[in-house]
């Protein structure tokens, strides 16, 4: 009896292990595809460009707002930390650092997948469920080149751009509360800044990021769309996975990625 | 392109030679299934939900490829076609689905032009011409500027139908073209299958339940039950027919080898009753 059970979650264990594995390699398989096929998206660049507006641009008020409150908060605390050691005029280099290594990509990142990976799965998902997938199919037309891939390329190109906006609508929140309010002198609140924030290790590090996340976030997405049960629930279900596997990859690449780049001084 | 292979026989469009077909090894869907439908005429798929009437309409335009036996479209053996094979025989197939299947993010005019942009590169002047002639054979040029949602599900599956004669197919498979029309929205889905069948010089298979209107509209039925052809003929030959399926199902009896009950245990024993 005993025996039975241990078996029993024994081989239920076994299955989710193997289906996991099974459903990364079938992911990696569409992935491949999906490069190998993005002619289409790139050669009618317009498609691309409609899929950033519904991803990038439409994601433009969420981000601004967002990075806005970020760095008026980031700015308060950190002068109530900076100046008790004196150090309150590093402010705007305590900002922008934290935005361009770490918040920027990161926060940028959870709300470009709850704003647009979502919008992305939902989409494909019930372009499945009403059976337009089939149809383009049908009319001898790849829906992975003409939906999938301007899809994919286009969550791509927005991701970086949002992150760097969301950093620079940060930077402004902070100089808005650090020097307009609580008076920390502007001058050094910016000459600070450029002196300290380095180009390639904090920027493009920075940018670096976002291309990753932009990459994993719209992968998921458009992979969950692409492989939802074409039901009312499977959608539901499939959108709810984008939002959730996307937030904790984000967390986990920019743990691995950070551990990458801003170790290297220590060794 | 060649238009057919020399080998393929010229009389018939689509040749199934005993295919059987199944999702998994264990529940086969189409059993020993053997038809050719030729060329010109609008023939009939028909039975009960389930049948494997469907299947064998994915088996015609190679979404599955039949387990055994062998599939001819269109001169081509649907299993020996690579990708690009497959799809440039669908390029001479034209698909009405059951609800549509329209593009709802593009206009009603955008959804006829999708084939023409996606396979042609036409002039602009030459895709708005052949776009209204299409919504113009189909009654809805005034409907163009429209988006789907705008339409009703009659006027919608028109437009389902402009778009998959857009490019001129030889062959139409409909999927349950009839269900959920209204009365007059189904005459003119009727008459527009037919007209449009004789007027291109196609061919067209229409799988449907609705086995009393559709007799009116095909030539030639070949009737399913349970994964197999138990009948066939002229639809005079099958209203008439007196095995026991179609004449149940053409008369819409409750009584007949289609039980009304789902396979169940016993009344009593369900309502743990004792026996008496």
């Amino acid at each position: 009896m005993l025996i039975g059970t241990l078996r029993a979650r024994l081989e239920r264990l076994g299955e989710t292990v193997t289906s996991s594995i099974w459903r990364l390699g079938f992911a990696s398989r569409f992935l491949f595809y999906l490069a190998m096929h993005s002619g289409t998206a790139m050669r009618r660049f317009r498609l691309t460009i409609a899929q950033i507006y519904f991803a990038g641009v439409l994601s433009l008020v969420i981000i601004l707002v967002s990075g806005l409150f970020v760095g008026m908060v980031l700015a308060l605390q950190g002068y109530e930390t900076l100046q008790r050691f004196g150090a309150s005029e590093s402010l705007g280099v305590l900002v922008a650092l934290s935005l361009v290594r770490e918040l920027g990509p990161v926060v940028a990142g959870l709300l470009f997948a709850s704003r647009a990976g979502s919008a992305i799965t939902a989409e494909i998902g019930l372009m499945k469920a009403t059976e337009q997938i089939s149809a383009m199919e049908m009319m001898a037309v790849d829906p992975i080149a003409r939906v999938v891939a301007p899809r994919f390329w286009g969550g791509v190109i927005s991701m970086p751009l949002l992150a760097a906006l969301f950093s620079a609508s940060g930077i402004f929140g902070g100089y808005l509360v650090g020097v307009q309010l609580i008076g920390v002198d502007a001058g050094a609140f910016w000459s600070q800044m450029q002196a300290a924030v380095d180009w390639s290790k904090d920027i493009m590090n920075g940018v670096l990021k976002s291309v990753v996340f932009g990459i994993a976030v719209t992968w998921i997405a458009v992979f969950e769309g692409y492989d939802a049960p074409p039901t009312a629930e499977g959608v539901s279900r499939a959108t709810t996975r984008t939002v959730v596997t996307s937030s904790l990859a984000i967390l986990a690449l920019d743990f691995v990625l950070t551990a990458l780049m801003f170790t290297g001084g220590n060794h | 392109m060649p238009q057919s292979s020399p080998a393929s026989d010229l009389s018939s469009i689509v040749e199934i030679r005993n295919v059987s077909f199944g999702y998994d090894a264990a529940r086969p869907v189409l059993r020993d299934v053997s038809l050719a439908i030729p060329r010109g005429s609008v023939v009939g798929i028909m039975g009960q939900s389930g049948c494997g009437k469907t299947t064998l309409l994915r088996v015609i335009m190679g979404a599955y490829f039949p387990s055994a036996g062998t599939a001819r479209v269109l001169g081509h053996a649907t299993g020996e076609l690579d990708h690009a094979g497959l799809y440039a025989m669908r390029r001479r197939m034209g698909m009405l689905f059951q609800f549509g299947a329209l593009f709802t993010d593009l206009s009603i005019f955008e959804n006829v032009a999708f084939p023409l942009r996606e396979h042609l590169r036409l002039p602009e002047e030459l895709v708005q011409d052949l776009v209204m002639m299409k919504l113009h054979a189909v009654g809805l040029r005034g409907a163009a500027h429209l988006m789907p949602t705008e339409l009703s599900g009659g006027m919608a599956r028109r437009v389902a139908l402009a778009r998959s004669i857009a490019l001129d197919p030889q062959l139409m498979l409909y999927d349950e073209p009839f269900t959920g029309l209204d009365p007059i929205s189904f005459g003119v889905i009727v008459r527009l299958i037919r007209e449009l069948n004789d007027s291109l010089g196609a061919t067209s298979v229409i799988v449907t339940h609705d086995v009393q209107e559709a007799l009116d509209v095909v030539d030639y039925v070949w009737f399913m039950a349970d994964g197999k052809v138990i009948a066939q003929g002229s639809p005079d030959e099958i209203r008439a027919s007196a095995e026991p399926f179609v004449n149940q199902f053409v008369n819409g009896k409750i009584e007949g080898p289609v039980p009304f009950h789902y396979p169940a245990p016993a009344y009593g024993a369900d309502l743990e009753l004792a026996p008496s």
